[in-house]
């Protein structure tokens, strides 16, 4: 019975938005095409260049699908965070803590942009050009790893959403810096990580933990030897590390929400 | 109901103090409030902006936590048992919608009857009351962004009480409406406080929806409780005074010296005066009697103190007791 509750709201959320179909069409388009754009910069590189940190541009397109449908996956949902600061200035977080629900969820179905499935759209779309184009060997176990991994790199993405967006509890303009790691994990995700180097690549795949989403999992796809010398078990351990983000990001907002009703005004 | 003891809120305020270094103070908004609410009863929390009113009424419904003090609301802890009291209690703010903003009101309800897990026959019966009394049917399936403010407070109301709280906490839920929509909300939830023995606390300040709701007051001002009693009670504390208004066929002299009257105020060359008398020394009557004997009178009405003259004279009163430090007179000399 509970936990119907979320589904209904999503249910009455969408049932408010397709009373305008043509612009959420046109919206759903915008979306697709926006996150097609970088599909266009892969492919003008690799016009200059024959392989980009060790791998071929279907290669790369395969690990670009695979980040892009997990986040546009995580942005349906955890994308409402972006409206935290509004809830906060205007109150309606207050209207939050006034029902026997938790906040986080609560936030996460307060709305739905249903154009945001123009990203996992153009996510699916180039992973049906990728798959057919690489080496793949398609064993139970594969096929079970790709219907996992986007699944989990949503749950990574979400987590990352969740613990950026709690600093606006703190900071009233906390905003700009979570969008930097939120839309920012997007786009290093996108690329193999070995074209990217020390520090960066370090803070970016491991601390936030973005590696997990695309790039191992493409390695164990393709059965390919990570160049820059990790282990192969690394492609298969993306659910436990999802299953760790999710808990300290839950951990993390119920520090937030708790900082904003002791000290919050 | 409500067993508030010793409530405090503090407030860190950080203020620039040079280059990135900030400096910090601490203000209590609320500093040191109780006071009980009994089940059934019709509570006004009045003072003016600032007073720590909005602060109280957070830490009542589990929104902040006090610093230090005790609230127990419908039996439970509010910060510690949020969920639990959302369950118990119904909350409306004026300022801040909990309606969905593109639905029609029918499907806010029918969300608020997933969310409060209430059973279809008893939201029904509760949703038919509502629309009936407040008269929603005309607008039940229109979008709450199209409403009007009278009918989205109606709609706000009904969403509240879906789920049959014990306690309906209303923050200035009048503000901003028109006069008929204003008597129309005041007569249902004195309705629903009557018949259905709901509790009522409320803030406003409209000092009609006291006059019309709350046989009790508590008047906080700077965080602090000011008084706390019947309205007629602290009116009497406040200003003793009441006022005879007379209209005499002939101008007269300033009826000035008659028993009991404290001052006059003459209109229209002495054909209408207010007369303010004390009603520990005299009675309307006796002096309307009076008046009778040195002129014919055509018309009369007697003058009750008005409320926010009474929440004026109390924060006066409050200021001057602070001003020489509260050295424990009584200062009322009744």
């Amino acid at each position: 019975m509970a936990e119907a509750i979320y589904p209904r709201i999503l249910h009455a959320r969408l049932r408010g938005q397709l009373s305008y179909r043509a612009s959420f069409l046109l919206d759903c388009l915008a979306q697709a095409v926006a996150q097609g754009g970088e599909v266009v910069v892969i492919l003008v590189l690799f016009n200059r260049v024959t392989a980009l940190g060790g791998f071929s541009v279907d290669e790369v397109l395969l690990v670009y699908a695979l980040a892009s449908t997990a986040f546009g996956l995580s942005d349906l949902f955890a994308g409402q965070l972006n409206a935290l600061p509004a809830y906060i200035r205007e109150g309606t977080f207050d209207v939050l803590l006034l029902r026997p629900l938790g906040t986080l969820p609560q936030v996460m179905v307060s709305d739905l942009p249903l154009k945001r499935i123009g990203r996992v759209f153009t996510g699916l779309v180039v992973l049906g050009y990728a798959l057919p184009h690489n080496d793949v060997v398609w064993t139970p176990w594969s096929v079970g790893l790709l219907v996992v991994t986007p699944v989990a790199g949503s749950v990574i993405f979400s987590g990352i959403w969740v613990v950026a967006c709690s600093v606006c509890f703190w900071l009233v303009d906390g905003q700009e810096l979570a969008n930097t790691v939120t839309y920012g994990s997007n786009t290093f995700t996108s690329y193999p990580i070995s074209v990217y180097s020390g520090w960066l690549r370090r803070l970016m795949a491991f601390v936030v933990p973005g590696a997990f989403v695309a790039y191992y999992p493409a390695l164990a796809l393709l059965d390919k030897p990570d160049p820059l010398g990790g282990p192969g078990w690394l492609g298969w351990v993306g659910p436990v590390v999802a299953v760790l983000v999710a808990g300290l990001a839950g951990l993390v907002w119920k520090t937030a929400v708790r900082h904003y009703r002791g000290t919050g005004s | 109901m409500i067993e508030v003891r010793d409530l405090r809120r503090e407030f860190r305020i950080s203020e620039k103090a040079g280059f990135l270094r900030r400096a910090h103070r601490t203000v209590a908004a609320v500093d040191g409030v109780s006071f009980d609410v009994a089940a059934g009863e019709a509570v006004g929390y009045v003072g003016p902006n600032g007073a720590g009113k909005s602060t109280t009424i957070k830490m009542l419904t589990g929104i902040l936590v006090p610093t230090s003090g005790t609230v127990r609301v419908s039996g439970v802890d509010p910060s510690r048992q949020r969920k639990e009291l959302a369950r118990r209690i119904g909350v409306v703010f004026g300022q801040r919608s909990q309606l969905w903003w593109d639905l029609p009101l029918a499907d806010s309800f029918e969300l608020l009857k997933a969310i409060y897990r209430v059973s279809g026959p008893d939201f029904a019966k509760r949703l038919a009351e509502c629309a009936d009394l407040l008269e929603l049917g005309p607008f039940l399936t229109t979008p709450v962004r199209q409403l009007s403010l009278g009918q989205r407070m109606r709609g706000e109301v009904t969403a509240a009480l879906l789920h049959a709280p014990d306690l309906l906490v209303l923050d200035e839920p009048t503000i901003g409406l028109d006069l008929e929509s204003k008597e129309r909300l005041r007569e249902f939830l004195a309705e629903l406080n009557t018949r259905r023995g709901t509790t009522l606390l409320l803030t406003t300040h409209d000092l009609d929806d006291i006059q019309r709701l709350c046989p009790r007051l508590v008047v906080i001002d700077h965080g602090t409780v000011l008084a706390d009693g019947p309205l007629a009670d602290l009116s009497a504390e406040v200003s003793p005074e009441r006022v005879l208004v007379v209209d005499l066929d002939v101008a007269v002299e300033p009826l000035a010296d008659l028993p009991g009257v404290v001052s006059v105020r003459t209109e229209l060359g002495g054909r209408r005066q207010h007369l303010a008398f004390r009603r520990d020394v005299t009675t309307a009557a006796a002096l309307i009697a009076a008046v009778a004997a040195r002129a014919e009178v055509h018309d009369l009405s007697v003058v009750e103190p008005e409320i926010d003259d009474v929440v004026r004279t109390l924060y006066a009163r409050r200021h001057a007791d602070r001003s020489v430090g509260n050295v424990g007179v009584p200062h009322d000399s009744r």
